[in-house]
C-alpha cells in the first residue's frame, strides 16, 4: 500500500512528525518543496505540508505538521501502518541554493522544519549558516537538534523565555544585521507576522531576505488561483511561482488578510471534527479494552 | 412548464398517431413539433445540486427523430466535430433500433453521454440541420444532442455498456498526462491495440475538467465515473495524485521508466484575472477555484465536506462563456440571494451554449450586458464591499462588420456586492512547458503540434485545451483520437 506511516512522534503538545512511505516523492523532492495531502479522498481537505526531510534509499519523507484545524487534526489520529489516502508532491519550485557566503536562517515555531532541509541544503553548498529559532515556549521547539548538528551556529529565543534568550526573533536577526559586514542572505519561514517582521528588520540593512509563503490552496498546481499573493505588485501563485519570495516585496498584510477568509467556516469544520475525535477516541479505547481483556 | 409525464403523454398520442400511417410525408416530418427537453422547475433546480435536463422518455425521442429528413448531402455531419453518422444514428431511434443508434454513435465518439449535454450542438451539429433552416431558426432543428444523450443514458442504466475490445498485450508501454477528455479517448484508442496504458492525473480523481469544472447540475459525476470505470476494466492504469512535470520529469517516462510514447492532456487550467485594483481581496474567487471547491471538494455538503466555501450573499460573476454560466448557478445553489452576470459585450456574443445561458435567465441570474469591472471595493479588512462598474455602447462596425462595445465615459457605479467571480478564460497550463524545455510552445503557452498531433519532442503528442486553449469536450476528444492514431502507427511500425 502506498503512502503508508512508517513512524510518528509527537514532538510537542500539538507538534506531530510523521515519516511516510513515498518514494517517488523521497526521489524528486528538493529543498523548500512541498506536499499536498488529503485525509479523506472523499470529503477532505488538501492541505499543503512542506517536505522536511528525506530518505531515498529507505523511500521515505518526514512531515512535520502542527495540529491547527479539522485535517491536520485528523492526520494526527492516524497510526503507523496506517495510509494517507492522498498524497501528491513534490510541489513547488526548489529553493534556489548557491554559495553566497554567510546566512542566517530564521524558524519560528514550526516553521524550523522547512527550514531544517535547506539548511542542509546550504551548508552543503558551502554557506555559513547561523539558525535563530524562536517558539512561544520551551515546549513548542521543534528541530532545535538537528540544526545543531547542521549549522555553525544556533540562537533559541522564547516569548517567555522559559529556554534560550527571552526575546522575538527580531531581535537577535537586528543584531546579526548590524554586524560588519552584514549577512550575504537572510531565510525566514514561520507564521506571516514573523517573516513580516523579519522583512521589515532586515530591509534597512538592504540584506536580501527569502520568505516561504503557506497560503490555504486547493491543488497546488496553478490551476485554481487560490494561493494567489502580490508580490512586488503582480499577482503571484505561491503553488507554482513559490513558496518562495522576495520577502521584501510581498504584500503581507494582503496575503494575513486572505488567510483568515475562511476562519468562521474552518471553527465548524474544526468542531464537527472535534466532536468526531472523541468518538474515535473512545472507539480506540474501547478496542483497546477488548484487546487486553482478550489476552488475560 | 410542463412535468415531463405531460409531455410525454402528448408524445406518446402524436407518436401513436404517426405510427398509425404508412410513411410519413417530409410535411408530416416537418409539422412535429421539436420535442422539448423535461427540466427541473427553475424554482425547484436551484434548491438542491440534481441535473437540471431530465431527459426525453422512450416516445419523445422516437417523435424527435422522426422530424430528421434524412438529407442525403449530410449537413449536420460536417458540423460535428467528430463525423458522427447522424442521420444513420436518428433514423434507427425513429425506427425503435436504439441498440444500432448508440453502436452507430460510438463508431465516433467515446463519450456521447457527456457530449449529449454538453456539445455547443447550435454551433456544431444543429448549425447546419435542414429541419432547423426550414423552421428558420437552428435552436428548432433536430435535437441531436438530446437524442444523443437519450440512447447513451439508456445503454449506460442497462448496464449492457461494454468496454471496448483490448487485443492481446504488445508488451509497449504509452503514459498520459491528465484525465480530461482529451486523455480518456486517447488512452481507450491506445488501449484497444494492446499497448499498456498508464494515466498520471495531478487531482486526486481523474475526470479532468468534467470533474471539477462542470457542475454536477450539468453533467452528474457519476456519469464520468461509469466511463473512467469502463477505462479502468480495459485494463488502464490510472495514477492519481501524480503531477508530470513535478512527481517525475516527463523526460524520465521516456528514458527511464520504459514508456514508448508519451501524450499530452493537461488542459487550460490557468485561470486569467482581470488585472485590476483588489483583485486580491478576500471574496474574489476564479471561477475554477470556486468551482472546484463547489464540485470537487463537495463543499456544497456543509454535513461531510472539510473544505470551506465562501457562502456570499449578493455575487458578481465576470465573464459570458459556459464557465461564468456555471459559476453563476453554482453561486445561487450555495444560497446567494443575488447573482448578477458581468458581460462587456452583448447577449449574441456571448460564447456560452444558448441552453446554459436559458437556464441561467430562469434561475434568476440577472445579466447586466455591455457593462465591465474596474475596481473592487473592500473594507479594511481587505473584504470584498462592492466592485465599480462602467458602460459600454455598441459603437461603429469595424472591418468584420462587429459593432465593438465603446466605453460611456462617466458610467461608472458601483455595484453592491460582497463576493467577485472572475470567470474570462483559462490560459494553458505553463507546468510541462516550464519543465519540459524540449517541447516547444506557442507565445501563448499552448503547446505546438503538427497534423498527427506530435510535438517537438520525439515520442510526445499533445492534444485538447492544451494544444487547443480552452475549447470543447468534443474538439479534445478529436484530438484525443487523431494522436492515439498515430502512436499506434508509431508503435505498430517500431
Ligand atoms: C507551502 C506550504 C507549506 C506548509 N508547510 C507546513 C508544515 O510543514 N507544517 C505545518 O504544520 N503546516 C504547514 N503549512 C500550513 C498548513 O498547510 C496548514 O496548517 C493546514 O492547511 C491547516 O489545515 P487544517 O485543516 O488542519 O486547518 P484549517 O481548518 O484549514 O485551519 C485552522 C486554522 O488555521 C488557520 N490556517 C489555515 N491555513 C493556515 C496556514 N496555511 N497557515 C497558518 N494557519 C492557517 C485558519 O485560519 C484556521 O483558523 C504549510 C502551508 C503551505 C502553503
Ligand atoms: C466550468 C467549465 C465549463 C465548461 N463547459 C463546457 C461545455 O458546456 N461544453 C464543452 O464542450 N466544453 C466545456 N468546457 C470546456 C471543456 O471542459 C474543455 O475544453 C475540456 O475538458 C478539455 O479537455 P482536456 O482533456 O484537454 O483537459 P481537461 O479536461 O482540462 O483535463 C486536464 C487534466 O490534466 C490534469 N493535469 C494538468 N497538468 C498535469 C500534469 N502536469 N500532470 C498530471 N496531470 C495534469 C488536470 O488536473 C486535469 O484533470 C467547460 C470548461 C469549464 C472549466
Ligand atoms: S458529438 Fe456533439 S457535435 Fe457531434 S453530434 Fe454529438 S452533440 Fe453534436
Ligand atoms: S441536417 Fe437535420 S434533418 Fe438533415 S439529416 Fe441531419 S439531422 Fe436530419
Ligand atoms: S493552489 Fe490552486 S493555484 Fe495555487
Amino acid at each position: 500500500m502506498n503512502n503508508r506511516i512508517i513512524s510518528k512522534e509527537r514532538l510537542s503538545e500539538n507538534v506531530w512528525k510523521m515519516t511516510v512511505e513515498a518514494p517517488h516523492i523521497a526521489e524528486e523532492r528538493r529543498a523548500g518543496q512541498f506536499v499536498i495531502l488529503q485525509v479523506d479522498n472523499n470529503f477532505g481537505e488538501r492541505i499543503p505540508l512542506t517536505i522536511a526531510d528525506a530518505d531515498t534509499a529507505a523511500g521515505t519523507i518526514t512531515l512535520v505538521f502542527q495540529t491547527v484545524g479539522a485535517t491536520t487534526r485528523k492526520l494526527a489520529l492516524k497510526d503507523v501502518g496506517d495510509s494517507i489516502p492522498d498524497l501528491l508532491g513534490p510541489l513547488g519550485r526548489p529553493t534556489h541554493i548557491e554559495k553566497v557566503g554567510r546566512v542566517v536562517c530564521v524558524g519560528g515555531g514550526i516553521g524550523a522544519a522547512p527550514l531544517y532541509p535547506i539548511v542542509q541544503a546550504l551548508k552543503a553548498a558551502g554557506n555559513k549558516v547561523t539558525v535563530v529559532l524562536g517558539a512561544r515556549t520551551a515546549e513548542l521547539l521543534v528541530f532545535e537538534k538537528e540544526m545543531r548538528a547542521s549549522a555553525d551556529s544556533v540562537i533559541i529565543c522564547t516569548d517567555d523565555g522559559s529556554y534560550g534568550r527571552k526575546d522575538v526573533v527580531t531581535a537577535p536577526l537586528k543584531e546579526l544585521c548590524s554586524a560588519v559586514p552584514p549577512p550575504d542572505q537572510v531565510i525566514a519561514i514561520g507564521p506571516p507576522v514573523m517573516m513580516k517582521f523579519c522583512c521589515e528588520t532586515t530591509r534597512p540593512f538592504g540584506v536580501p531576505t527569502v520568505v516561504s509563503l503557506n497560503t490555504i490552496m486547493i491543488d497546488g498546481t496553478g490551476m485554481c488561483g487560490g494561493c494567489r499573493v502580490t508580490v512586488g505588485g503582480e499577482t503571484k501563485f505561491v503553488c507554482v511561482d513559490g513558496p518562495e519570495f522576495d520577502g521584501h516585496k510581498v504584500d503581507f498584510d494582503n496575503m494575513m488578510k486572505r488567510m483568515k477568509a475562511y476562519r468562521k467556516y474552518e471553527t465548524q469544520a474544526a468542531e464537527k471534527e472535534a466532536a468526531h475525535e472523541c468518538n474515535l477516541l473512545k472507539m480506540a479505547k474501547e478496542s483497546e479494552r477488548e484487546r487486553n481483556e482478550k489476552q488475560k | 412548464m410542463k412535468s415531463r409525464n405531460e409531455m410525454d403523454a402528448e408524445a406518446r398520442c402524436l407518436l401513436g398517431e404517426l405510427l398509425a400511417k404508412d410513411k410519413l410525408t417530409a410535411r408530416d416530418r416537418a409539422s412535429i413539433p421539436q420535442q422539448e427537453m423535461p427540466s427541473q422547475s427553475a424554482g425547484e433546480r436551484i434548491g438542491n445540486t440534481s441535473e437540471v435536463a431530465l431527459g426525453y422518455t422512450p416516445a419523445m425521442a422516437r417523435l424527435e427523430a422522426m422530424r430528421c429528413l434524412q438529407c442525403p448531402s449530410k449537413p449536420c455531419v460536417s458540423g460535428c466535430p467528430v463525423a458522427i453518422d447522424i442521420p444513420e444514428f436518428v433514423k434507427a431511434i425513429a425506427e425503435g433500433r436504439d441498440a444500432d443508434a448508440i453502436a452507430i454513435i460510438k463508431r465516433r465518439s467515446l463519450l456521447p453521454c457527456v457530449c449529449g449535454r454538453v456539445c455547443p450542438q447550435e454551433k456544431q451539429c444543429m448549425k447546419n440541420c435542414t429541419a432547423g433552416k426550414i423552421a428558420g431558426d437552428p435552436e428548432k432543428s433536430v435535437a441531436i444532442g438530446r437524442l444523443e444523450r437519450y440512447v447513451a443514458d439508456l445503454e449506460r442504466e442497462s448496464g449492457r455498456s461494454v468496454p471496448p475490445p483490448v487485443k492481446p498485450s504488445t508488451g509497449k508501454k504509452v503514459a498520459v498526462v491528465g484525465s480530461g477528455p482529451a486523455s480518456v479517448t486517447f488512452a481507450v484508442d491506445v488501449r484497444r491495440e494492446g499497448h499498456d496504458v498508464t494515466m498520471f492525473e495531478a487531482f486526486h480523481k481523474p475526470g479532468g475538467v468534467l470533474m471539477y469544472g462542470i457542475p454536477e447540475f450539468r453533467l452528474p459525476k457519476s456519469i464520468v465515473e461509469k466511463e473512467l470505470d469502463n477505462l479502468r476494466a480495459m485494463g488502464v492504469e490510472i495514477r492519481t495524485d501524480f503531477v508530470i512535470g513535478r512527481s517525475r520529469p516527463l523526460k524520465a517516462l521516456l528514458e527511464k521508466d520504459g514508456y514508448s510514447a508519451v501524450f499530452i492532456g493537461s488542459g487550460a487550467g490557468l485561470p486569467k484575472f482581470m488585472n485590476i485594483p483588489g483583485e486580491n481581496f478576500v471574496g474574489v474567487f476564479s471561477a475554477n477555484e470556486y468551482l472546484t471547491r463547489a464540485n470537487l471538494m463537495k463543499a456544497y455538503d456543509t454535513d461531510h465536506a472539510d473544505t470551506p466555501i465562501y457562502r456570499a450573499k449578493r455575487v458578481a460573476v465576470l465573464g459570458g462563456g459556459n464557465v461564468a454560466m456555471d459559476a453563476a448557478r453554482t453561486a445561487l445553489r450555495l444560497g446567494a440571494e443575488k447573482v448578477f452576470l458581468v458581460y462587456r459585450r452583448t447577449e449574441a456574443e456571448m460564447p456560452a451554449r444558448v441552453e446554459e445561458v436559458r437556464h441561467a435567465r430562469e434561475e434568476g441570474v440577472e445579466f447586466l450586458l455591455l457593462q465591465n469591472a474596474v475596481r473592487i471595493l473592500g473594507d479594511e479588512q481587505d473584504v470584498v464591499t462592492g466592485m465599480e462598474c462602467v458602460r459600454y455602447e455598441l459603437g461603429e462596425p469595424d472591418e468584420s462588420g462587429r459593432r465593438r462595445p465603446v466605453l460611456i465615459p462617466g458610467s461608472e457605479f458601483v455595484l453592491d456586492v460582497d463576493c467577485v467571480i472572475v470567470a474570462i478564460g483559462n490560459e494553458s497550463n505553463p507546468l510541462i512547458a516550464a519543465t519540459t524545455p524540449e517541447i516547444n510552445v506557442d507565445k501563448r503557452g499552448h503547446i505546438v503540434v503538427d497534423e498527427d498531433n506530435r510535438t517537438s519532442m520525439p515520442h510526445v503528442y499533445a492534444g485538447g485545451d492544451i494544444v487547443l486553449g480552452a475549447a470543447t469536450v468534443i474538439l479534445a476528444m478529436g484530438e484525443g483520437r487523431r494522436a492515439a492514431a498515430a502512436v499506434n502507427r508509431e508503435l505498430a511500425g517500431a
